[in-house]
């Protein structure tokens, strides 16, 4: 009996340290025979494997395997667990935006500006700044990007007469319009479950969390412009003119598809989600531009988007560099990214090769494209740092608490938590910090 | 000579070397990177900013101070206090009225009342998160119909007994298997001999069949201890599908938080270390308290 306790205990302990320790994945890269390179490739992107498919056939040399992921978050931590046990990183890396520093910080993810070549005018600023964080360096080539947009279900707002929002005073007038004449239904909800939603709409309004200030970092989490936003959305779910329960739950698909939650601020791949959830609504969507603070200054923010990297356990750098140069520059590529793997490629070709008509689910909208790209090019430039893993978690839990108080004042300092948490913890691990 | 000596040593070998690598070592790996920090220096960006370095005491002091610490002991706390009682009484009940031979059904209520259990942890909260949420739960439904109004079983007042509910569905079963099995073992004669004596089938459950399967009843409770202070993976769950269950929620997931969310493997490691002490100080301590009188009776 007690044996068998001790065992159970040790056992336990064994998980937990198994946990830290990670594990090794036998297909990392190597050379195949006959001087045939063999690359392995992390992704999630849907059918990505379809997509890499066409470059295999046309360069038998160098033979790229998809390997799916479940998403950004899980992905990251594998590899950041390889990277850590010295072996098990694949060739090349889907990486979001903001994962960048955190993996170039942690050693995981290689410079390639000697490989590539400068890929600069192919894609837009901010997206080309992302990958290099404004160095000489270059970690990766950016694959989608993400502009916010506006869904809303046009059917309810011809219904009620309300105009579809331009600003963000209009938005909040809509939103009150729509709940009051249905208690039911809400025009979105505050979700404290996706800061990188939060981090979009900060963007939108001015913000950029972290900076570069020679060497030392800063970071503007409680600056005026996301303070704005912050209590913004505290008023509106204060006065519960907007819901407060996380989105992507299956309750906020249920609402989507029954027609109690008629908008959402998404983002460019915002009709797969849509037709996943709420296919019984196709047809009386619509989308527009983000609502403005300005209407005068347009502005845009971002939600998502990705680089494909190299990571730094590659022993193949040459060949996953010229596929990832291959995978998000040329046309044919940028086809199947579009159609196949239903991204919104980062590349400013993209627009006239891949983008030209609108997505299945929109099509009663032939201009979906059009509004995407006017969103894109008003994209306000954002830095991130670090430490984000850090900040996006602190968010969760911080607005969690806000969003479940539906206090206004609880938003603000929500904010002013996310700050000090992030500051300290770029202060613990060493990283110099200006302010 | 030589041989007698040697054999012992050489069949144990496969068995040492199994504990020595997959228990031994990522043990004292997990101490060894509890004591360690990574140093960064400027931006961070460039190779060579990154340096391991020893930490001594320090990633311990700062998970035991951290302000998120203390919190989820206490939730940890009060929901064993919930879950070990609510559970191991159900699950004695249902073994008793099982072993007392009244129903027809018995086979048919043992499998029902273990199924449960080989519900994988994750696919029951699962399940219960599709129930507790109003929009998709039957459960509001049915309440809704009869013109009540459904409660929000993810609020911050209910979270607590909506994690605790699932812990107790899925592991009612388990132990009430054990604890029949122990009642099927008691000989009967002892059972009829009360029953001569003139004891009702209560005073016999509660002063016969309870004291012969004490040391049982105190597995079960150890098992049930380790379990509620290892609560991961129904909180894990239901998380995203609410505002209401943090990040930091139970010291596990901290510790998953600080491994694979910040990245910091050695506050993790130095956390796994505190939680497990606690775990072996709490079983063994309980052992030791009760059992000298719990095993009284087995040897």
């Amino acid at each position: 009996m007690k044996r068998t306790l001790a065992g159970v205990l040790a056992a336990s302990l064994a998980l937990l340290a198994a946990g830290c320790s990670g594990s090794d994945d036998p297909d990392a890269g190597g050379s195949a025979p006959g001087g045939k390179v063999a690359l392995t490739y992390w992704s999630w992107a849907p059918n990505m494997d379809k997509v890499v498919a066409e470059w295999n056939a046309a360069h038998p040399d160098i033979q790229v395997t998809v390997n799916k992921q479940d998403g950004g978050d899980p992905a990251v931590a594998k590899l950041l667990t390889a990277i850590k046990a010295g072996s098990g990183a694949p060739d090349v890396m889907q990486a979001e935006y903001q994962k960048i520093p955190t993996l170039v910080s942690a050693g995981a993810i290689a410079d390639i500006a000697a490989e590539t070549g400068s890929l600069k005018d192919k894609f837009p600023e901010s997206a080309w700044n992302s990958v290099t964080l404004g160095s000489e360096a270059v970690y990766g080539v950016p694959q989608d990007s993400g502009p916010m947009m506006f869904f809303y279900r046009s059917d309810v707002f011809d219904e009620l007469g309300v105009p579809v929002p331009t600003t963000w005073e209009q938005y909040a007038d809509a939103a009150r319009r729509i709940h009051g004449a249905d208690k039911k239904k809400y025009l979105g909800t505050f979700s404290a479950n996706d800061p990188g939603w939060f981090s979009g709409l900060a963007q939108q309004a001015g913000a950029s969390w972290w900076g570069v200030q020679g060497d030392s970092w800063s970071v503007a989490i409680n600056d005026a412009a996301t303070q704005k936003v912050a209590s913004y959305w505290g008023g509106l779910v204060q006065e519960g003119a907007i819901a407060n329960t996380p989105m992507y739950t299956p309750d906020w698909n249920a609402a989507l598809n029954d027609g109690t939650q008629v908008g959402w601020l998404g983002a460019v791949w915002g009709p797969g989600v849509l037709e996943g959830n709420a296919a019984s609504t196709k047809g009386k969507w619509k989308v527009a531009p983000l609502p403005q603070w300005d209407a005068a200054k347009p502005a845009n923010g971002n939600w998502g988007g990705s680089a494909t990297s190299v990571t730094t356990q590659s022993r193949n750098k040459k060949a996953a560099a010229q596929f990832i140069t291959w995978l998000n520059t040329d046309p044919a590529a940028l086809k199947a990214l579009a159609g196949t793997a239903n991204v919104y490629p980062a590349a400013n070709e993209a627009t006239s090769v891949a983008l030209t008509k609108p997505p299945a689910f929109f099509a009663n909208q032939p201009d979906f494209y059009t509004v995407a790209a006017d969103a894109a090019k008003v994209t306000n430039p954002f830095t991130y740092g670090p430490n984000v893993n850090v900040a996006y978690s602190a968010y969760n839990d911080a607005f969690g608490k806000a969003a479940e108080s539906k206090q206004s004042a609880n938003f603000t300092s929500a904010l002013a938590t996310m700050q000090s948490t992030t500051l300290d913890d770029l202060k613990n691990s060493g990283f110099k910090v200006a302010g | 000579m030589r041989k007698r000596t040697g054999a012992p040593y050489a069949f144990l070998a496969p068995a040492l070397l199994l504990f020595a690598a997959f228990l031994g070592a990522p043990i004292v790996y997990a101490g060894y990177l509890s004591l360690r920090r990574v140093k960064i220096s400027g931006l961070g960006l460039g190779p060579g900013s990154r340096v391991e370095q020893w930490a001594g005491l320090s990633n311990y002091t700062r998970s035991l101070s951290d302000a998120e610490f203390l919190p989820s002991v206490g939730r940890v706390a009060a929901y064993g206090l919930l879950v070990v009682p609510v559970m191991l009484g159900l699950a004695l009940l249902m073994a008793l009225l099982l072993d007392a031979g009244r129903t027809r059904v018995g086979g048919f209520a043992r499998t029902a009342i273990f199924l449960p259990y080989a519900v994988p942890a994750v696919i029951a909260s699962l399940l219960w998160g599709f129930l507790y949420l109003p929009r998709v739960s039957p459960i509001a439904d049915v309440l809704e119909g009869a013109g009540l109004s459904s409660p929000d079983f993810l609020s911050s007042a209910h979270v607590l007994y909506a994690v605790a509910n699932i812990a107790v569905w899925g592991g009612t079963g388990f132990n009430m298997i054990v604890l029949y099995t122990a009642l099927r073992t008691i000989p009967r004669e002892l059972i009829e001999a009360a029953r001569i004596d003139g004891a009702s089938d209560v005073q016999i459950a509660l002063r016969v069949k309870v004291p012969v399967i004490l040391p049982s009843l105190v597995m079960t409770f150890v098992f049930s201890l380790i379990a509620t202070l290892q609560v991961f993976a129904e909180p894990m769950v239901l998380r995203p599908l609410t505002n209401t269950i943090s990040a930091t929620w139970t010291p596990l997931m901290k510790v998953y938080r600080d491994a694979f969310v910040r990245n910091d493997l050695y506050a993790a490691a130095a956390t796994s270390v505190v939680i497990a002490a606690a775990t072996f100080a709490l079983s063994f301590g309980f052992l030791k308290l009760v059992g000298a009188r719990a095993f009284r009776q087995e040897d």
